[in-house]
């Protein structure tokens, strides 16, 4: 466990200091991410030993935005008058966008299947 | 044994009341879930926090003390993340295969996302500076931040959206998904991540590891492209 977590901040600090250092638009844990992949290519035997540690956070990824959830509350007054548009316009462009994304995904996996069986 | 009032001092002072209180919480939150069954409405995140919120009320905390034991549980969302790597590797076989469905799904779910909450924050006629928060909603929190602040939008009001759309799209995306009778769970799990980040990454998890996976790469890749092009879809559609 505590290598895991060792491996996993360590990719974390390398990506907040790449995307800091470079002035990249993207958080540091996502470039982490991308590297710990990187790292899993050259050292494949490495996931089996990631594993049980990774399967125990991500089952609990709900858990890790419970703070901010709170802040949501804590903070409500900054949607002022408009809170109720606000939530008709976010329910509705989280639907659209998830529309045209499983939309798209099926369509190109269809279209590709057809020209590359 | 001390009196009350003196022992709800020092114990306001440590991190340890809202550290526990938030780990209790999830708990109930999370067991209620399961023993359901899952189901979309009751999601971990939303019921977690509406048994905090009671609690902060009735002992008048502020989110700042709340967020000093909190913090901890926040943090993890860092290692959470990188975490994800190892899901996108055990699919690497199919990923590899779904290069173009990826790569144009993740272009229209991410313009769409924003380019809808622009159009309707228009056509409803909220203030631009409201306009602007909104516009990076869908993407994870500390880059939705950033685009909020370069473009001219709220941050502290973006940073309440994103939680708010991450919960929205992890309660949809079961009902939507299975009205459209969609089966695969990477275009399920695609879908949830590119509109609504984390949260929604969360969800998928929660459903199925496939739909997971392909949740994180999408939210990994969102990341990016959201703030390329949130900068200028406010310039073609403001």
């Amino acid at each position: 466990m505590l290598h895991t977590f060792g491996l996993l901040l360590g990719c974390q600090l390398l990506g907040e200091v790449t995307a800091r250092g470079f002035g990249l638009p993207m958080p540091g844990p996502v470039l982490g991410l991308a590297l710990l992949v990187l790292i899993l290519g050259a050292m494949p035997t490495l996931a089996e030993r990631l594993r049980p540690t990774t399967t125990v956070i991500l089952a609990n990824l709900s858990f890790l935005f419970v703070p901010a959830g709170v802040g949501v509350i804590g903070n409500l007054e900054v949607l002022s008058a408009d809170g109720i548009v606000l939530l008709a316009i976010l329910t509705l462009s989280t639907v659209l966008s998830m529309l045209a994304a499983v939309g798209t995904f099926i369509g190109v996996r269809h279209a590709t299947e057809r020209w590359a069986p | 044994m001390t009196d009350v009032a003196s022992l709800w001092s020092y114990l306001s002072t440590t991190p340890l009341i809202w550290l526990t209180t938030t780990i209790l919480a999830y708990l109930v939150a999370d067991g209620v879930a399961r023993q359901l069954g899952n189901p979309p409405w009751a999601n971990p995140v939303l019921l977690s926090v509406l048994l905090i919120a009671p609690v902060l009320w009735l002992t008048q905390t502020d989110y700042t003390a709340y967020f000093e034991g909190a913090q901890f549980i926040h943090f993890l969302l860092g290692p959470a993340t990188v975490a994800l790597a190892l899901p996108l590797w055990d699919n690497r076989g199919t990923i590899r295969t779904s290069v173009a469905p990826i790569v144009l799904a993740l272009l229209t779910g991410s313009i769409v996302a924003a380019g809808s909450a622009i159009m309707l924050a228009r056509a409803f006629g909220l203030p631009m500076e409201v306009l602007l928060s909104l516009a990076p909603k869908s993407t994870t929190a500390p880059v939705a931040l950033g685009i909020s602040e370069a473009i001219g939008g709220i941050p502290a009001l973006t940073a309440v959206l994103v939680i708010m759309t991450g919960i929205i799209g992890a309660v949809t995306v079961t009902p939507l998904m299975n009205l459209l009778r969609i089966t695969d769970w990477r275009a399920r799990g695609f879908a949830v991540g590119v509109a609504a980040h984390g949260i929604g990454t969360a969800r998928a998890f929660q459903v199925n590891p496939v739909a997971g996976a392909y949740a994180g790469i999408a939210m990994a890749l969102n990341a990016l492209l959201t703030s390329v092009i949130v900068p200028l879809l406010v310039r073609w559609l403001v």
